[in-house]
This record gives C-alpha cells, structure tokens and sequence, in this order.
C-alpha cells in the first residue's frame, strides 16, 4: 500500500514533571511523513494499552444551524467502512477483549480503545481505515439521527442542571461557538443532512488534522511501526478552515434564570478567564483548589459547612480549551434555601478573596492537593492519555512539563492578583435554576 | 514488511515476562491477630498507596425504624473522632491530598482511602481514627441528617435513579434489599446519637472487615503498621448470622407520572446470588443479551435498527445473598410501548432459540481477555482483592476464571436463558410523562 514512509527527525523526549521516581517512561512524539502527529507514553504497570485518535474538530469548528455536527459525525463512523460493516468495530474490538468508545467535546473528536498489547494492532488497523473510508451513508443516517435525539433528551432536555449548564454558557459567550451545545440544539440536530456529515468529514478527518496517542504496554518501535504501516499511507488533506471568533470583552454581568421541574434550586457562575496558554493559567488552576478542592475549602466551609446554604459546591477552571475559556463556580443549594442568599454568601466571600490574600498554607494545601493528584492521575493510562491528548489539543503536550514548576512559583500575591483580575462582577454571568412544581403528578 | 531503522532505534528496554498479568492479580492474604483480613499487592511503579475497606455494616443491619442508620453512620465516620474534629479530619487530608471517602450498600460499610506514599503515616493514623475512635458529634448529626435528607430529595430529580428505586421496591418488599439505603426521612430524622454509637460499636469491628491495600509497600509492611496503628481495635462477637431473606414480588405494572420527555424504563425480575452455580453461565447468557455494550442484541434492537434509545443494557446484578435481573433505557415518551415490547420479545428470543455458537464465542472472548485488562488500575485492584474476599471465590480465582467462563456450552446458554429470564413475571417500572406515553390506559 504505501511506498516510503518519512519520519521527521522529531524525536523528542521528555521527563514527566513528577516525584522524579514515580514516571521512568519518557514521551515521545514522531510525526508521520502526512503529518499524523504520534505521542507515546510507554507504561508497563499493567498488560493493557490505550490507544487514542484525537481530531482536531468539535462544536467549535460548527456554524450556526449545524451545531452538533461533529458530535453526530462521531456516532456515525462506527457504521462502517468499505471494509467494516456497521457496528463491526466496536464487535472486534470487543472480541479481542477490548473496550472501546468515542466522545466529542468543544475542541476535539477522540476515539479510543484499550486492549492487551498483542491486539492493539486491531484498533490500529481500523482507526486508519475510518479517517479514509468511513461510508457515512445508507440506512443507518435516520436511526442515528433519532438515538442523538434520545441522547439529547437524556442528557439534557431532561436533565435540570444540564439545561441550566446549556443556557448559561449561550449567555456567557455572544460570538464565540463555544455558546453552542456540542451535543448541538434538537432543531439543528433534526436539520442535519447526510451531506453536511460528509462534507464535515472531507474537511476535518486528515491525517494531518489529527494526532495519535498511545500510552501503556508496549514497546514504541513495535507499536510505531504498526501506526506508520496503517495510517502512513493516508495522504495529507487541506488545511481545514481557522477558527478566527474572538470573544468580545464582557461590560457588566448577565443573569439568566431557568423555569423548569426540579426538586432544588442550582446557581452557576461562569467568569470569562484565558486558557492555559496564558501564565495567569497555574494560579487560575490553585484558586479553583482554594475555593472548592476537599472539605477544608473556602467555599465548602462557608456554605456548605457554616451556613449549611448549599450541599455541595464546586470550582473549575476550564483552561485545557484551545481558545479562552471561563472559570465556573456552581452550588447545589439545600432544600428551603433560596439561591439569593447562596449568591449572596458567595458573593461576600469572593469580594473578601479579592482584597486579602490567602495564608501560605492554604496555598501550600493547594499545591500538595494538585502534585497528589497529578500522581494519583498516573494510576489509569487511559487517564494519562487523556491528559496528554487534552494538552496537546489545547496547547501542545509540551505544556504538561511546565505544569507542577509552574504550580511551584505561584504565590499568594499571584492568587490575590487573579482573583481580582478575573473573577470580576462586570465579567461574570449568573445562571439561576428556579425549581417549578409538577402539573401532572 | 518495511525494514525501517527506528526499530533498532526504539528497541524496547523492558522484557516482557508472561505471567506477571496472573501474578498481579493474586495478592498475599494473612489475618491479624484482631481478625481484620488483610490482602495487599505490591505496585512499585507510583508512589502511592490505595486501602480499600469493607465492613459488614450495610443497611441490612439497620434496626427496625431505623432506615438509614447504617448510612448515616458511615458517613459520620470522618466527622469527629476523640483527637479531631470533622475540620481537623479534612484540614490533615487536604493538606496531604489524600483522598478519603466512605459509602454504604445494604451489605457492607466501605472506606477508601489514597495518598502518597510519604504521607502513609498520616494517613494511617486517620484510619485508625475513624475505625476506633469516632465520637458522631451531635452538631455533626445534625448536619449530616439535614445533608442525607437534601440528597433523598435531590434523588427525586433523577428519572432513572426514581425508576431503580420503584423497581427495587416492587422487587424485595419488606426487605433491607428494596430499601434505599440513604433510608427515608422520617427514619434518618428519628435516628439518635446513641444508636449511632451502638451501631458502631457492635459492628465497626475488624472481624468483620476486609481490608485491600495496593501500591507502593509490602505486605510485611502493611501488617507491621496495622499491627501497631490498629492495635485498640478490638475483635467482636464471633456470633453467626442468619441469612437474610429477600422473597421477591409479584409482576406489575409501575407507573410514575413526571413532565419528562423520556420514559425512564426498568424491567426485570429477582436475579441469582454470587455463588450461584449458574452465575457464569448466566452472565454469559447477558452478556449477549444486553451486557455486551455495543455487541448486545438489546443494543441491536432497540437502539441500532429502530433508534429507539441512546443507551439501552441489561444486568444480572449477584450479591452476596440476593440478585436481580434488569433490562434499564429510556426513550421519547411516545415510544415507550414500542420498547418495553421489543426487550420482552429479545428475552423470549434467547429463552426460544438460545444463541449461535459464534455469538457465544465472542462473549466469552471478551469476557476472558478483558479479565486482566478491566483490572488496570491499583484502585480497581484493591477492590477487586475485596470483594473476591467477600464472595469467598478464593485466592486462585483469576486462575480459574479462563476456565469457568471456557466450560459453559452453547446447550447451557439455553439452559439458564429458560430459567432464569421470566418474562411472566416481570415487573414494569416507567417513570415518564404517562399521557404521552399512553401505557396508562393500556392496563
């Protein structure tokens, strides 16, 4: 099938940042002649191997009407190649004691399976078959369509929390796509045609629009010279068209409510922030711990444990995005409670946050809670894969060396300043689930 | 093929030893000399250390009246111990990123803790704490109990939890099985801190536990420090327990009336216990039936051919001393008719005409070469050693398992599909918008 296969002489090798015992395997990055890009990550803890295909394509790349595109075109590669019948895939991946699975997200379009070393070779083979030849057609298109629809429902439509999530995040961004669901909305959904399918998979589903990551029990040259003998022949495609959306700068807050039957109300706050790119990402990442990581937390003991207002909070910082993102804080509130009054706890304890700094050692609990978890995060391959895959995706894996040294440096006043600059009521919006009672129970 | 130089290049550094897979799976075992049964597995590749605990102290236990005590108390366990108070207790784990939780199922009280290896004193320290010397604060109790009830309520939201829970009611009625074991909260308000304490006290004890330790220590290790950390933890009443009885209910029709768009649906009947000796046989018959993920024919049916629903399976689910059978998915209100009729027709399918010696070979492909690689994670190890214990499948069991899933025939299939799938008496749970799903009226 394929003549010469060209290797870049880009073979870098990197230190996980760790307890220096803890990662002896090193990352290595080839790029194919078609410009696949392979990351490998040699793990020998235990006999399995994730194998992982990350498009670089997701709701963001969507227009408007055909949101939820990339998310359908996901579900419909499994029905098939010129070579695999429908479903096929998952079968053999299966019957090769396999587990495999696929999931679209704002930025990207992951396929992924996990097998024994001696039968990755399956997935390998019929992951390069899908990027060149997936069918898209026949009789599967309407069924597929009405199981995303189930999914829809099931995610979303029924979901209180979710819907609010929905809602909230087409008000925080005005411009940008990432205002639109991925999953997509259920009129675009039923709008979408086999050819907007075919077309979305001409335009992103390259070689070179694309990259691989493999992480566990292996040995890289036996496993490069599977990749390269099945996708080193697929020929680089167009470039696909940039994203080019810029986000406008938020003046004052926005406030959105959700009429809908739920048991209790939920409060969201979403604050426009950079992604990891930017070096204010590290103490974005330390102020989320600060806020809601564990029980001893800010938010948790003022809300949940004090005031017993909420039974649960939570903070995250979405920086693992490929354009700016938000910091979300959200709270369950407790039943009897109104969400003015969460809001208003919430909002005392952010503006206090924004004028004195945190103790050192709360600062140091952060960080220790952060290197903890960045080494209990290399318990599961496939969740180290995940995180390559994410920083890749967003930034380039590069950024995953400068992660714990850049979580080292932060200090208090770092936190004080990001807290200031970002979480900002001007730049913030708030979304408030109000809980309707049942007509018909 | 290609003679490509990288090869050489990237030749590997590590020797692949075939066995280590077997070795991995089967830990040292040894009990402490106040009957805590200790398994451990040596993983050196992190530095990091998970404990998986399990406690006979699940809801069954709880007293008549009591719904929830066994829930409460186990979350209770970090809220207060005689040197430290439920802050104290977070503030020394979240400073060294640990992770502790507990939970409760109806037959076992669970801790889980993980941390780093240089914290193993820490950590060690408070677990002893919380097996030996927890106090249940009455400011805690009250938290807690205000905190259960906010969660029974926030349960109400989920459509499918609301379907499982109506499902197991119908399914063990006046049994700790149909119980949640959050409880109900008339029965957590009523709880008392003297029954907290006297639960704890007759069943928090390490004759009754089994404690899982993976990652980076020894066994030796292990049992040296347990020794010491846990030597105030005293051993019991060896007293034998009656088997609890669980006789299922009728088949019925269940309907609950919610403004959805789906109809969340469960369908089953009583199920088989762990040690049943059909138990692999039978999961072989599901797994082909609705438990095999994409390759199943529910999936197939119901959702493939007719997109009727984006996740559709079924289980056995085998306890220690009860199981269940559940066909569980949930579809458009409108269609809700159409798929409880095509899941019924499947399990006739099976139960008629069994399953093609290819299909059979498939499951039991994956079901034997997936084993080692499901259990990929020291967490998942640890509480895998555990319930290998609590079921009493012994030590040799991942040794065994190729052989008992090779040993089941294509004759036995059938067998277990006419036995144990009993489409007469099935029991029908809908949780959905019931006007549009017309299944009302039909009854």
């Amino acid at each position: 099938m394929l003549g010469v296969v060209f290797f870049l002489a880009l073979i870098v090798q990197a230190f996980f940042p760790s307890h220096a015992q803890a990662q002896t395997s090193q990352l290595q990055e080839v790029v194919l002649g078609n410009g696949l890009k392979v990351l490998l990550l040699e793990n020998h803890k235990s006999p399995s191997v994730t194998f992982q295909v990350w498009y670089r394509v997701g709701s963001r790349n969507e227009e408007d009407g055909k949101s939820g595109l990339s998310h359908f075109l996901e579900h419909m590669i499994f029905k098939g190649t010129s070579k695999l019948g429908p479903e096929e895939y998952s079968r053999i991946i299966a019957k090769n004691g396999g587990r495999s699975n696929a999931f679209t997200s704002a930025d990207h379009t992951v396929y992924f399976a996990t097998m024994s070393r001696e039968k990755i070779g399956f997935a390998i083979d019929m992951e390069a078959d899908r990027m060149a030849n997936a069918l898209l057609d026949g009789s599967y298109f309407e069924p597929e369509k009405k199981v995303i629809m189930e999914e829809r429902r099931l995610r979303t439509e029924d979901s209180p929390t979710s819907a609010l999530a929905e809602v909230a995040g087409a008000v925080a961004y005005t411009v940008h796509p990432y205002r639109r669901p991925v999953i997509g909305w259920m009129g675009d959904i039923q709008n979408l045609s086999r050819e907007d399918l075919r077309s979305h998979y001409r335009s992103y589903y390259h070689p070179n629009n694309a990259f691989i990551v493999v992480v566990g029990d292996f040995s890289s040259g036996e496993i490069l010279a599977k990749i390269t003998s099945a996708f080193g022949g697929i020929p680089r495609g167009d470039e696909p068209p940039k994203v080019k959306v810029a986000e406008p700068l938020q003046r004052g807050e926005r406030r959105v409510v959700l009429k809908k039957e739920a048991e209790l109300p939920f409060l969201l706050i979403y604050y426009h922030t950079p992604n990891l790119k930017d070096p204010d990402g590290f103490a974005l990442d330390l102020l989320s711990v600060i806020l809601a990581g564990g029980r001893s937390s800010r938010l948790y003991q003022d809300l949940v444990y004090q005031k017993r207002i909420a039974r649960g909070v939570e903070a995250d910082y979405g920086g693992l995005s490929v354009d700016p993102t938000v910091f979300s804080i959200t709270a369950q509130v407790m039943p009897d409670k109104d969400p003015a009054e969460v809001e208003r706890a919430l909002d005392n304890l952010i503006t206090r946050m924004r004028s004195e700094p945190v103790s050192e050692r709360e600062l140091e609990k952060a960080k220790n809670q952060i290197e903890a978890g960045f080494v209990f995060g290399q318990d599961s391959i496939f969740g180290q894969a995940m995180r390559i895959g994410q920083y890749e995706s967003a930034a380039g894996w590069r950024y995953l060396d400068s992660y714990l040294p850049g979580i080292r440096k932060v200090t208090t006043g770092d936190i004080l300043e990001v807290t200031k600059k970002y979480l900002d009521p001007d730049r913030r919006t708030v979304g408030i689930l109000i809980p309707i009672k049942e007509k018909n129970r | 093929m290609k003679k490509l130089i990288f090869v050489l290049v990237f030749c590997s550094l590590f020797t692949f030893v075939s066995s280590r897979a077997e070795a991995r799976l089967t830990p040292r075992r040894s009990t402490l000399e106040n009957g805590l049964i200790l398994l451990t597995s040596e993983e050196k590749a992190l530095p990091m250390v998970t404990f998986n605990l399990l406690i006979k102290a699940g809801s069954r236990y709880d007293p008549q009246g009591r719904d929830g005590l066994a829930n409460l108390a186990a979350r209770l366990l970090t809220y207060g111990t005689r040197n430290r108070t439920a802050l104290q207790i977070s503030e020394a784990l979240d400073f060294i990123g640990a992770g502790l939780s507990t939970g409760c199922s109806e037959d076992l009280a669970t801790v889980s803790l993980t941390l780093l290896k240089k914290d193993l004193d820490v950590g060690l320290d408070l677990l002893a704490e919380i097996l030996t010397a927890a106090v249940f604060p009455a400011e805690e109790i009250d938290r807690q109990k205000q905190s259960v009830i906010a969660s029974i309520k926030a349960r109400e939201e989920e459509p499918g939890a609301i379907a499982e829970r109506k499902f197991m009611e119908a399914l063990f009625p006046q049994s700790p099985y149909g119980r949640p074991v959050e409880g109900t909260e008339s029965g957590v308000q009523r709880i008392d801190r003297a029954e907290l304490a006297q639960f704890y006290k007759q069943y928090y004890r390490p004759n009754r536990a089994i404690l899982a330790v993976v990652g980076d220590i020894s066994h030796q290790e292990v049992a040296e420090r347990l020794a010491k950390s846990l030597q105030s933890w005293e051993s019991g009443p060896a007293a034998e327990e009656a088997i609890p009885s669980a006789s299922p209910g009728p088949a019925s029709f269940i309907h609950v009336n919610k403004n959805l768009t789906q109809a969340n649906i469960v369908i089953g009947h009583e199920g088989v216990p762990r040690n049943h000796p059909d138990f692999y046989a039978i999961q072989i018959m599901n797994y082909i039936l609705g438990g095999g993920g994409f390759s199943s024919r529910l999936m197939d049916s119901v959702r493939n051919e007719r997109g009727l629903a984006y996740s559709v399976y079924s289980l056995f689910d085998a306890e220690k001393y009860v199981g269940s059978f559940q066909i569980a998915m949930q579809t458009k209100n409108e269609s809700a008719a159409e798929a409880i009729r095509i899941s019924i027709e499947e399990m006739r399918r099976i139960r008629e005409k069994g399953v093609s010696g290819e299909e059979l070979q498939a499951a039991k492909d994956y079901l034997i070469g997936s084993f080692p690689l499901r259990l990929d994670t020291n967490r998942r190890l640890a509480g895998f050693f555990a319930q290998v214990e609590f079921f009493g499948l012994g030590l040799d069991y991942p040794d065994r398992y190729a052989e008992l899933i090779r040993q089941v025939r294509q004759e036995d299939i059938l067998r277990v599909a006419k036995l144990y799938l009993k489409p007469e008496k099935l029991i029908v749970v809908v949780v959905a918008n019931q006007e549009k799903t017309g299944l009302k009226n039909k009854q």
